[in-house]
């Protein structure tokens, strides 16, 4: 039996999650399916048939499925799943959104935000704001399992495209329509799949204090990212929001700048391969998870480190 | 309208938690608990459309030990109106939680069911969705913002590059987000007049359906600690390190 990986996209390109999921995939056996649900998608399924590890794309493709809305999007994997032991699919805000809706259809549980496979039934996954670790046992008939990006290297490109097919498009559940979406517009690269991140928190001040940050940011080609505190405080939108109900990032370096470091922040970013962290109260829990800190004035300390570079 | 609120009983969230000394589990015993952050902007959200006006009654319901009354009341301190306990004592799972929501919300026939996104000790994200799918009803999850219409509800939800707008029909499963709202401080008089206020308790082994547990935990254990860092005295040896040790920049 073959196992089925959910990709997100915009219609053109497939968003950062989808190679990663496939990654995962990879633990679980060899034949793996891509389905690829929406509309006029064939660049999007073209290039999922080119990550590596892949065997074959599914494409449902039909207007309704344009906006991947939760009730339509469960009841197109739905209509495939019983041919799959297992169905994965990122752990973004995409996958978080409809997947478990597939596992209630199929009366099974869903594994959430596996950092680890340890075989095709067992799986680790982080709680309690990723300070525990805890292995799970599935005996369900059918695994759904969202997987944490960060936990699992994104699949390369394979040397010749999996064969792309058609499959028939689910109807529209007509229960929700789609109005319209407000995206962040930035030229910087995404969250969840920068290599650099530069993080403010409630030491920033305002929302007007984060153009230091930015400055930096662009420096390192980074993206730039914020805590909990941060996005109360109204400083920046709640996408930016790194922690444990905000995204799981573990970039190459993360510079986090005036952020205490509370357990949920913490739990966002603490898998990130270098952590540095300026803040001004030697006593800050950030430093205890720090590689390098400094006990300044961050509207001092950024300013000089961005004409550093 | 009517509105169905369910709330979870965690570990409170400024408390670390720990490992049992034989790893099969998380040490609750002794903790000091709480309402689910989550839960407790769902209910907040809830009071706050009834204080708007438009909704009639606002019922909150909880699953699990008996100590769940606690958070029960403290849902009604803020102003719910009636509270129902789903007793058990097994380990619940999002799956089986949604299968009793769904028995409840067949019952109670709410016109919107607010649901916290996701609690802070299972950290699942599950069980408003599972609701949703089960119930048949039109989802929203990670909203910040609800405007219900006669009818439908407008809704702006929370996404990976921003925000998204949908229209869903009523009745609906919705899942609260950080934004969505503040919630209140509770006050003692409001504590003294939730004690009055009407509290059902349901047997969940008299419900008739499965809720045992669908995974089992075979071990917890906590992370690798990460190797001690150094403290640095200026931005020249940050650099200087990162670009030489770390070899990042």
């Amino acid at each position: 039996m073959a196992i089925l990986v959910i990709a997100e996209h915009d219609n053109k390109h497939l968003k950062p999650g989808a190679a990663n999921a496939v990654a995962a995939a990879t633990k679980l056996g060899s034949d793996i399916h891509v389905l690829v649900a929406g509309s006029q998608c064939a660049d999007a399924a073209a290039a999922a048939a080119k990550i590596a590890g892949v065997t074959k794309v599914l494409v449902a493709d039909a207007p309704q499925l344009a906006a991947p809305l939760a009730e339509n999007m469960s009841a197109q994997v739905l209509a495939i799943a019983e041919n799959y032991t297992h169905i994965l699919a990122a752990a973004t805000g995409g996958g978080k959104n409809f997947m478990p809706r597939v596992a209630a259809l199929l009366d099974v549980a869903q594994v959430s935000d596996i950092s680890g496979i340890e075989s095709a039934d067992t799986f680790v996954r982080p709680i309690y704001a990723g300070n525990i670790l805890s292995t799970v046992q599935s005996k369900d008939r059918i695994k759904v399992i969202t997987v944490r990006m960060t936990a699992f290297d994104p699949a390369g490109e394979a040397a010749s495209a999996a064969p792309v097919e058609s499959i028939a498009a689910v109807a529209d559940s007509g229960l929700t329509q789609f109005q319209g979406n407000e995206l962040t517009k930035s030229t910087r690269p995404e969250l969840i799949a920068a290599r650099v991140i530069v993080s403010g928190g409630r030491g920033m001040g305002s929302g007007e204090n984060f153009k230091i940050l930015e400055a930096l940011a662009d420096k390192l080609g980074a993206a730039v990212g914020a805590s909990r505190a941060a996005v109360d405080s109204g400083f920046v939108p709640n996408d930016y929001q790194v922690g444990q109900t905000g995204k799981i990032v573990a970039p190459e370096l993360y510079i986090a700048v005036g952020i205490s470091g509370a357990i949920q922040h913490l739990a966002g970013m603490k898998d990130s391969k270098v952590i540095v962290a300026i803040n001004k109260d030697a006593e800050a829990p950030i430093f205890q998870i720090a590689n390098y800190w400094i006990v300044d004035d961050l509207f001092k300390v950024v300013p000089e480190l961005t004409a550093a570079l | 309208m009517k509105i169905l609120v369910p709330v979870k009983r965690v570990v409170d969230p400024n408390i670390k938690a720990r490992v049992k000394a034989d790893g099969t589990g998380v040490e609750t015993a002794n903790l000091k608990m709480a309402i689910n952050p989550f839960c407790e902007i769902a209910v907040e959200q809830a009071v706050r459309m009834k204080e708007e006006g438009g909704v009639d009654e606002i019922v909150v319901v909880s699953i699990g030990v008996t100590q769940c009354t606690e958070t029960i009341r403290t849902a009604l301190a803020m102003g719910a109106d009636r509270g129902i306990l789903v007793e058990t004592t097994l380990e619940m799972q999002p799956l089986a939680v949604a299968k009793i929501l769904k028995l409840i919300a067949e019952k109670e026939k709410p016109d919107l069911v607010i649901v916290g996104k996701q609690a802070i000790d299972d950290d699942c994200n599950q069980t408003g969705q599972m609701l949703s799918a089960l119930l048949g009803w039109p989802q929203a999850t990670f909203v910040s913002k609800i405007a219900v219409a006669g009818d439908h509800a407008d809704i702006t939800r929370e996404v990976d590059g921003g925000l998204e707008k949908l229209t869903v029909k009523l009745p609906a499963v919705m899942t609260t987000d950080l934004r969505l709202n503040e919630p209140r401080y509770v006050t003692l008089p409001n504590i003294m007049k939730s004690k009055k206020k009407p509290l059902e308790n349901v047997k969940a082994d008299t419900l008739g359906i499965d809720i045992a547990p669908r995974l089992t935990t075979l071990n917890v254990k906590e992370p690798p600690q990460r190797g001690a860092g150094v403290k640095l005295a200026d931005v020249a040896e940050l650099v200087n390190k990162l670009k030489n040790e770390a070899k990042v920049i």
